[in-house]
């Protein structure tokens, strides 16, 4: 699947903004308890239980993966111009992005099977 | 001419053709105005987030060895090193999102003005105080974000 | 009038023996009108006759004289010493360009990208071998306005030079290829928008622009070129697109109008 760069800049936009709000909301749920509250064992695990904040946390990681390996992607294909450092940069950052979403996906997935 | 790209020697000297300024021109902001000062930054933090976002999704992950586990990380991230770099974080995040709304903005044609007879002294009517107001608006709420972070992790309660 | 001294610190990459690249200092007497090229070619002709460099008009018409001044690309001619207010005058050759010797650089690759974006009209129904039935194209002045600015482009490179995204990108088109690009684009003669598009829709194309806007700050002439990469993105991303093709229905219609 070849896209345009229109195409990948337009995902890049549309992620960005995105993960503006959703990011936004997972900040407010760190500060509607006082912080160091908010971060003890039970209450995380709290929130992986609660089904809806375990998918907004999931979009994060989706949305923010892409955005910014995407924008590690152009800052990579401007130091170098070959097809072998192109095609590796694309391969990597795909890769990268799977194995950090894949890797965040397993915690809430786990944290969400753990008792209380 | 020597003009190919490649090294030009002249007896025990050469001189590299291509003279391209390399990543010293990102990483000067100055001399330029605040549009490229925005660059640098927008670049900086962005970078810097992307490191924090794959530690972020890393530390959080040892929720799942237990309150043990947990608890000592939150050893680690709950210090006085670890409240100021998230003060960092919090400044950097709120730039870089600010910043990007500007640019897409701009991205999309809008907040440039109208192309039209330039005239002396040629100012760009792209560089207007839309833009530079933008960055400001952008810089100053990273600095109140980072105020706010302050009061949170180091405020009571 | 009294004069002052200024000192010219001129960069040199095969003449002299010393180890590339230096600088050569030089004392130029400065009127408060003197601009660098003046100081420049007093150096030439009184001082060291075997520095290079490139000028022609004298007056910021041609774009030859560019040069780095104290860091900023300028053109030398169109600076004048009072203002850079400085007593060390420091003149290096454009930054991203091939160096020929000392203050010239070489212009090729900058050319074959403005060639690579088809700087020209192109106009399918524009009979231009048929002399008899010669096809006209009326523009109002508000169509000239949509592109005029971007046409005062004198090639001088001073924006090739200032670019963060040319420094380290050898494919990058650059802010003058890439507002002639929309120069064209804008043109309400000029069909080959679609075209025109897909060409700078590219990996190294407009997208590695990133609006850090010096190519604007540099230009000599008002192009802003800044403006005109940025007009071409909102086209590509649809967001401008009802705009342009409001314009063109319009004068195709006019141009019916004329024929009928």
């Amino acid at each position: 699947m070849n896209l345009r760069e229109s195409q990948i800049m337009k995902i890049h936009y549309l992620t960005g903004v995105c993960a503006l709000f959703v990011v936004a909301v997972h900040i407010i749920m760190r500060l509607i308890v006082p912080f160091s509250t908010s971060l003890t064992y039970e209450n995380v695990i709290g929130n992986y239980h609660n089904i809806p904040y375990a998918v907004l946390l999931e979009i994060i990681l989706i949305l923010i993966a892409i955005h910014g390996f995407n924008g590690l992607r152009i800052i990579l294909l401007e130091l170098r111009q070959n097809r072998i450092w192109e095609k590796c940069v694309s391969y990597a950052i795909i890769i990268a992005s799977i194995a950090v979403i894949a890797y965040g996906t397993r915690t809430i997935i786990f944290a969400n099977g753990l008792e209380l | 001419m020597a003009t190919s790209k490649r090294n030009v020697n002249f007896g025990n000297r050469s001189v590299s053709s291509d003279n391209r300024e390399g990543i010293k021109a990102w990483l000067n902001p100055f001399g330029y105005g605040w549009e490229r000062v925005s660059y640098w930054l927008q670049r900086l933090t962005g970078l810097f987030l992307l490191v924090y976002f794959v530690g972020h999704v890393f530390e959080t992950s040892s929720i799942i060895g237990g309150p043990d586990v947990w608890n000592s990380m939150l050893q680690l991230t709950q210090t006085l090193m670890g409240h100021l770099f998230l003060i960092l974080v919090i400044g950097t995040s709120t730039f870089h999102s600010a910043n990007g709304i500007r640019l897409i903005f701009t991205h999309l044609g809008k907040g440039l003005g109208k192309p039209g007879r330039p005239d002396y002294p040629y100012l760009a009517s792209s560089l207007n105080y839309r833009q530079k107001s933008g960055i400001w608006v952008a810089l100053i709420l990273a600095a109140l974000a980072m105020l706010f972070g302050v009061q949170v992790l180091f405020g009571k309660g | 009038m009294a004069s002052k001294t200024v000192t010219f610190r001129i960069s040199r990459t095969m003449t002299n023996n010393k180890k590339m690249p230096n600088h050569d200092e030089f004392e130029i007497p400065v009127q408060r009108w003197t601009t660098v090229l003046d100081g420049l070619l007093y150096a030439k002709s009184y001082l060291d006759s075997s520095i290079g460099i490139r000028y022609s008009c004298r007056m910021a018409s041609c774009g030859s004289c560019g040069m780095k001044i104290n860091g900023i690309p300028r053109l030398a001619c169109y600076t004048k010493v009072s203002e850079l207010d400085s007593s060390v005058i420091t003149c290096e050759p454009l930054g991203n360009f091939p160096i020929i010797r000392d203050l010239v650089t070489d212009f090729t690759q900058f050319f074959k990208h403005h060639k690579n974006l088809e700087p020209f009209i192109q106009n399918k129904s524009a009979d231009i071998d048929n002399e008899e039935d010669l096809s006209w194209f009326t523009q109002t002045p508000k169509d000239v306005d949509k592109y005029l600015q971007f046409s005062y482009c004198i090639k001088c490179g001073l924006c090739y030079s200032a670019c963060p995204s040319v420094a380290t990108d050898s494919k990058f088109p650059g802010p003058q290829s890439l507002a002639q690009a929309y120069r064209y684009f804008s043109d309400s003669r000029d069909d080959a928008s679609k075209r025109r598009l897909n060409l700078v829709d590219e990996r190294h194309g407009i997208w590695r622009c990133h609006f850090a806007g010096s190519c604007s700050v540099v230009c000599p002439k008002g192009v802003d070129p800044a403006l005109g990469i940025q007009l071409m993105r909102g086209h590509l991303m649809n967001f401008s697109k009802n705009d342009m093709k409001k314009a063109k229905q319009e004068y195709v219609r006019r141009q019916d109008q004329m024929d009928s």
